[in-house]
């Protein structure tokens, strides 16, 4: 008896199982490619960086100073 | 489960193949939309990401296949009587009518969502509008009720263009208005024109089509008075911005032969079309498909000139 038995509806299904495969790929590489256009359309590197990650304490600084 | 079962074939009736699904999106009606919204988008006055381009195109691809697939959803009972359907994934039974509706529904949501992301919100409420008019209220409401099901009923198919346009610019204007007239008032004539030559098909299904509630002669008086009114509307198109010589030398061909053809069913008779085996009717249907595929690569053509001449 083979150790690997390949059942009648996996073979079936490969195709079907490929193409949802391919698709769920595609659909990946859409929504990336998608984000480095939009992000690359802002021009400006330093738009790149949301600010909302981290406190910064410098830019407060200087809009403080700013604000004087 | 005894180890005896696996090997045993499971039976799954109805069990469909990545084929089946293709199917199910209509891909001959796709095709257009794909081609009428791509004109509409380049011939847009505006620069766009080639990659959002793409990405909207594809939305509008897959919305109108959604469509499709909620069509063939709704439509499976008359799609199994008529000759031409019956072998679509659903009337056949490869593929169940519930899983037709869901995928339906998930790309409707996934197209409109991703072309609002990619594009703007108000191409996304414009494609959502299409999908819903097409599912709706051509397919639900009217389409077996009146036989003006697909005069009011293709606004759905000549809305793509429009579409396009919307997504590449984010506004409405005059071109893309008439792009959508262009395919609304093109679409009565052609499937008119086919159902005079598959009539007994829709008679099976008790689909309301002209030729079978008014018959040959106003159906043929119908198509005449279509391809007349279609005259205005191409023309006029050609005085936008988007289009030019080419456009206008290629419209003007173009709507002589549509209502020559047009003109010589309308002078004949069933019996007639019978002797000859419908053969002017079959070519007022192929020369609807030329008549559309040349005006809008006409204005494919003259905005792939404008930018290659960096007009």
């Amino acid at each position: 008896m083979a150790i690997k038995v390949e059942h009648e509806l996996h073979m079936r299904r490969w195709g079907r199982n490929l193409g949802l495969g391919l698709i769920l790929a595609a659909l990946v590489a859409i929504v990336f490619g998608l984000t480095i256009v939009k992000i690359l359309a802002l021009g400006d590197p330093d738009k790149f960086q949301g600010y909302d990650h981290v406190v910064q304490p410098m830019m407060d600084d200087q809009a403080g100073e700013g604000g004087q | 489960m005894s180890d005896a079962s696996l090997s045993q074939p499971l039976s799954v009736p109805g069990e469909a193949g990545m084929g089946d699904y293709w199917e199910l999106l209509k891909p001959r009606v796709m095709s257009l939309v794909v081609f009428t919204a791509l004109v509409g988008l380049v011939a847009a006055p505006v620069d766009v990401h080639p990659f959002v381009a793409f990405v909207s195109i594809l939305c509008i691809a897959v919305g109108g296949g959604a469509s499709g697939a909620l069509n063939m959803w709704w439509d499976a009972d008359i799609d199994a009587v008529m000759r031409r359907t019956k072998g679509r994934p659903v009337p056949s039974g490869r593929v169940g009518p519930e899983e037709a509706r869901a995928i339906g529904l998930a790309l409707s949501g996934f197209s409109v969502m991703l072309l609002g992301l990619a594009a703007n919100w108000l191409a996304a409420a414009l494609l959502a509008f299409t999908i819903f008019f097409y599912v709706v209220v051509y397919t639900m409401w009217l389409k077996r009720r009146t036989p003006q099901n697909i005069v009011i009923g293709g606004l759905a198919g000549a809305l793509p263009p429009l579409v396009g346009w919307v997504a590449a610019t984010g506004s409405l204007a005059w071109a893309p208005v008439l792009m959508v007239l262009l395919v609304f008032m093109w679409t009565p004539p052609h499937f008119w024109a086919l159902a005079l030559f598959v009539r007994g098909d829709y008679g099976l299904a008790r689909v309301p089509m002209l030729t079978e509630t008014h018959g040959d002669r106003v159906t043929r008086r119908h198509i005449l008075a279509y391809a007349l009114a279609l005259v205005p509307v191409s023309l006029a198109l050609g005085f936008t911005p988007v289009a030019g010589q080419i456009y206008l030398a290629a419209s003007v061909v173009l709507n002589v032969l549509f209502v020559g053809a047009c003109w010589s069913v309308w002078r004949r008779d069933r019996s007639a079309a019978e002797a000859d085996r419908f053969a002017a009717e079959k070519r007022v249907f192929k020369l609807s498909l030329l008549y559309l595929f040349l005006h809008f690569g006409a204005l494919l053509a003259e905005a792939s000139l404008g930018t290659y001449l960096g007009a």
